[in-house]
């Protein structure tokens, strides 16, 4: 009997042969494509077993002033390995473009001490208001501009409007990634027809869009079907934190999402089956020796 | 002695008059060398820090990363 775990669609003794590519984001290339936020987590040391068994190899880090530490006085830096994990700072808790660009340059500066290889990108996000945290389009658009021209690679925190969405790709945005519902709410992909619409204008050529320029799904993720979901319509990633933070079992979260993203992966380059109304059959009618009725 | 009041990370600090940014630094004493320095909202990179010359009311801002998403 052959091990479940062959995957070949020709061959069944064969091993797996659908390895997920590294996504590319600009001079970054990422192997793993769920980059996972290293917030709101009880302790550190769950964090740190959470980001293993998410698989990430990017994470994401604010910038704060030096008193806050953990209880125990602890950094956070003594919990991620910076040799393994590129680190992806954000801008979180800016609602100007001005701000937005000091704590980039900041953020710059804390990573060039610690010769990590996420030095030069910066996961941008200009907020409009501190109740829903979405991002204020205006501010994102001025902070893209200005962070591009001091030579980051910015991957932009977006709502899930498809026309904004292009704006960030001309501004020199090197990822755009729309929300799926408000940070932290878990409410998931709330409006999929607008994903699907950022996706199709980025990334259709028919539409001016580039098939390798990627976008990723940042904010709103509750659960292992809403990354699926994302990856089914196209997503090249998933960036998330809450979903795994504070899950009661955060590790065993971080693993399931993992499992989510590959499944949502793989589905979506499979050619799903048509919806239809009405039932088909798995098993033949031919040989049937049963009455059915109406016939 | 002659005294300057800075603001550093918020909070209202008095150092001596020919205080540098070095000095405002040791006062935070950060845990790692992985911090970022501001002065009046400008970023004072790293090999300037010994020199820098810090002014009355001067707003310091010592950075590092946290937990964030």
């Amino acid at each position: 009997m052959a091990n479940i775990s062959d995957c070949t669609t020709t061959d069944s003794q064969a091993p797996c042969a659908f390895a997920i590519p590294p996504l590319r984001i600009g001079q970054f290339t990422l192997a793993q494509r769920l980059i996972v936020g290293t917030g709101k987590y009880a302790d550190f040391p769950t964090m740190q077993r959470a980001l293993a068994a998410s698989g990430c190899d990017v994470v994401t880090v604010a910038v704060r002033r030096e008193r806050l530490l953990d209880k125990d006085g602890r950094s956070i830096l003594e919990f991620i390995d910076t040799d393994r994990y590129t680190i992806l700072p954000n801008t979180a808790g800016c609602f100007t473009a001005e701000d937005a660009v000091r704590v980039a340059r900041l953020g710059r500066e804390i990573l060039e001490q610690l010769n990590n290889a996420g030095t030069h990108w910066v996961k941008l996000e200009v907020l409009g208001d501190r109740k829903t945290l979405l991002p204020d389009p205006i501010g994102t658009l001025e902070a893209c501009k200005e962070l591009v021209k001091d030579g980051f690679t910015v991957l932009c925190y977006s709502s899930d409007d498809p026309i904004l969405a292009t704006r960030l790709r001309d501004a020199g945005a090197a990822s755009v990634m729309p929300a799926g519902s408000p940070i932290g709410t878990g409410r998931g992909i709330a409006n999929a027809p607008n994903i699907q619409l950022v996706l199709e204008l980025l990334k259709d050529p028919t539409n001016g869009g580039d098939p390798n320029y990627p976008v990723i799904i940042d904010a709103g993720v509750g659960t292992p079907s809403d990354v699926t979901i994302a990856m089914e319509l196209g997503a090249d990633g998933v960036l998330l934190n809450t979903g795994i933070a504070h899950a009661t079992d955060p590790v065993r979260m971080a693993h399931a999402m993992r499992l989510a993203l590959e499944a949502g992966y793989h589905g979506v380059r499979s050619g799903r089956i048509g919806k239809k109304l009405h039932a088909s059959a798995s098993s033949p009618w031919q040989g049937v020796i049963t009455t059915i009725p109406g016939e | 002695m002659h005294e300057i009041t800075i603001t550093l990370n918020g909070e209202s600090v008095s150092l001596d008059a020919n205080a540098t940014l070095a000095d405002a630094i040791a006062k935070v004493a950060p845990k790692s060398n992985a911090y970022a320095i501001e002065v009046n909202r400008l970023l004072i990179p790293r090999r300037e820090h010994a020199l820098h010359a810090l002014a009355q009311g001067d707003e310091v801002e010592v950075v590092v990363l946290v937990g964030g998403g």
